[in-house]
């Protein structure tokens, strides 16, 4: 489905503040995988998702999905099979515009875009359906603005914008962290549903190692911009935060050092 | 008395396209685009060396609108191509013009007092000037306003809306972000070279100067309009830009009809514009200002 293949990123090269935020980094994503992803701060997870949707351009190393090479496509290229949701509740929604006209502009990703008209009314009787899906009662306000909507809202509206046009890859980057942790919650509850449903394949960047651990079939810990942990099947539904702190012990030779994740 | 708001209320109409096209980069795109400078000249530019070459008023017209979605164009690729800041880009692009205006007409400033205009069949019906140019301005900013309201409701135009807003959201999306900003860009010094094109048919000369000021005469006009007549839906945005436009040269000619030297005008407005753009900080204190003191009962 997804192969990156040996992926380097150096942020601010030759600089002092020169940063290696991904180092042969590799990785196999299998259909109908839902991968957590988690690792403390700078570890190189959102880099890494970034990377894959083509926000920054990598230094070495190829990324392929499903077959087609596109390491060198720009970012809007991609995003035709890609489905993102965003840390900042503000990046992936449009706020001065109305939730059935943002839904109507993910409604056309990866379509050629014309000079008919933005929105049609069949359109809306399926947004209405699908907010309806989400159970915030987004249905009864279709025109509202955007902006007027709360974060895990806005979450909520920018996972069913991602997912309107069945998506190849999920990218999901932190998309709960700037939640308070009740919304948190209903957010993943809803994304669960939403790849269960459309039986997507994702990725989910996260700091919560309870999260990481209850969602997704497969685990990928990151630390100083390799994967050191990929844990599957049967051994992923075993784990404990205990284990996996353990095994990240082992792997790095260091304590998980990273209060947010170990709090929450 | 008369004379003097119908002469303000004639020119207001045709700054209004003018004013739309800023209001396209200034507030859907989020760019200030100072390439509007260039380009209201460069329209005028065109009308009149057209019009003096014995071409029909109205090509003259269509002819500027191609100028200035070329200027356009230009700040557009120095901005999404070559990565140029748009602040710069625009100024870039103005400075180029003024060379650019000043090869076309061949000379500083062109008189068109012999040509024949896009005002004449009005005034041959009897119309003074003022009054034909009111009639003018009301046609083109009618079909500009519906051709506008139409096009930013379609896809491309929900897609350029959205830019201005959240450029990340827009790729997300798989839209060229760059292609969008480009579009804008052009479709607003078309429309800005248009306005340049109208006006100097009506004051029957162009000038390598009338540019000068002239974005913060647009910025005027959109903020007027938008603090007088602030509605939401995107016609009546347009509208009240029309009226904004208007309402800036009725007071600009009441200002100087009091006896403020035509010399400190430019002073003035872009006192008028400073105060405007200040406006939501006001609002904003004066907020505190109420709520403070309704915290004490």
């Amino acid at each position: 489905m997804l192969i990156v293949n040996g992926l380097y990123k150096t942020f601010n090269s030759g600089t002092c503040n020169q940063k290696e935020a991904l180092i042969n980094t590799s990785i196999h994503v299998r259909q109908g995988d839902f991968i957590s992803i988690i690792g403390g701060n700078g570890a190189g997870k959102s880099t890494l998702l970034n990377c894959i949707a083509g926000v920054y351009p990598i230094d070495r190393g190829s990324i392929v999905i499903e077959n087609t090479d596109v390491t060198n496509l720009p970012e809007h290229k991609r995003a035709t099979v890609l489905g993102r949701v965003f840390q900042d509740p503000m990046m992936g929604t449009a706020s001065n515009m109305g939730i059935e006209e943002n839904l109507a502009l993910a409604y056309r990703r990866g379509k050629k875009r014309g000079l008919s008209w933005g929105i049609s009314n069949k359109e809306r009787s399926l947004y209405k359906e699908q907010l309806k899906t989400l159970g915030l009662g987004l249905e009864e306000r279709m025109t509202t603005k955007v902006g007027l909507l709360s974060n895990g809202q806005r979450q909520a509206l920018t996972l069913l914008m991602a997912t309107l046009k069945k998506p190849k890859l999920l990218l999901l980057d932190e998309h709960t962290a700037a939640l308070d942790p009740k919304t948190a919650k209903k957010v993943l509850e809803i994304t669960d549903q939403i790849i269960k449903e459309h039986n997507l394949t994702a990725m989910m960047v996260t700091h919560n190692m309870r999260d990481a651990i209850k969602h997704g079939n497969r685990l990928i810990m990151m630390h100083e911009g390799q994967i050191i942990l990929d844990i599957n099947g049967e051994d992923k539904k075993k784990l404990t935060v205990e284990a996996l702190l353990d095994r990240f012990g082992k792997v790095s030779g260091e304590e998980f050092a990273n209060d947010r994740a170990l709090l929450s | 008395m008369l004379q003097i708001i119908t002469g303000a209320i004639s020119l207001g109409l045709l700054w209004a396209i003018m004013t739309i096209g800023v209001y396209i980069t200034y507030r859907i795109l989020n760019i200030a685009d100072l390439t509007v400078e260039g380009s209201i000249t460069m329209g005028a530019a065109i009308a009149a060396k057209a019009l003096t070459g014995g071409v029909n008023p109205y090509l003259a017209i269509i002819l500027a609108f191609f100028g200035g979605m070329l200027a356009g164009l230009f700040t557009g690729i120095l901005h999404t191509k070559l990565k140029i800041p748009a602040l710069l880009s625009g100024i870039l692009t103005m400075i180029a013009l003024y060379s650019v205006n000043l090869r076309i007409m061949g000379t500083s400033n062109l008189s068109l007092i012999r040509a024949e205009t896009v005002y004449m069949p009005f005034q041959a019906m009897g119309l003074n000037q003022n009054n034909a140019a009111i009639v003018v301005g009301l046609i083109c900013v009618s079909i500009l306003v519906a051709i506008l309201y139409w096009f930013f409701g379609t896809e491309i135009g929900s897609v350029i809306r959205a830019t201005g807003n959240n450029p990340h959201m827009v790729r997300a999306q798989g839209v060229n972000t760059d292609l969008t900003i480009v579009i804008g860009l052009v479709l607003s010094n078309g429309l800005v070279a248009v306005s340049g094109g109208l006006i100097a048919q009506s004051q029957r000369f162009a000038d390598i100067q009338m540019g000068t000021g002239s974005i913060v005469i647009g910025l005027a006009s959109v903020i007027i309009g938008e603090v007088l007549f602030s509605r939401n839906g995107f016609l009546s945005k347009l509208i009240s830009l029309v009226l904004g436009a208007v309402i800036y040269r009725v007071i600009i000619a009441f200002v100087l009809k009091l006896g403020m030297p035509a010399n400190d005008l430019k002073l003035f407005t872009a006192i008028t514009v400073a105060i405007a753009l200040a406006l939501p900080i006001f609002k904003e204190y004066l907020q505190t200002l109420k709520k403070s003191s309704m915290g004490v009962d």
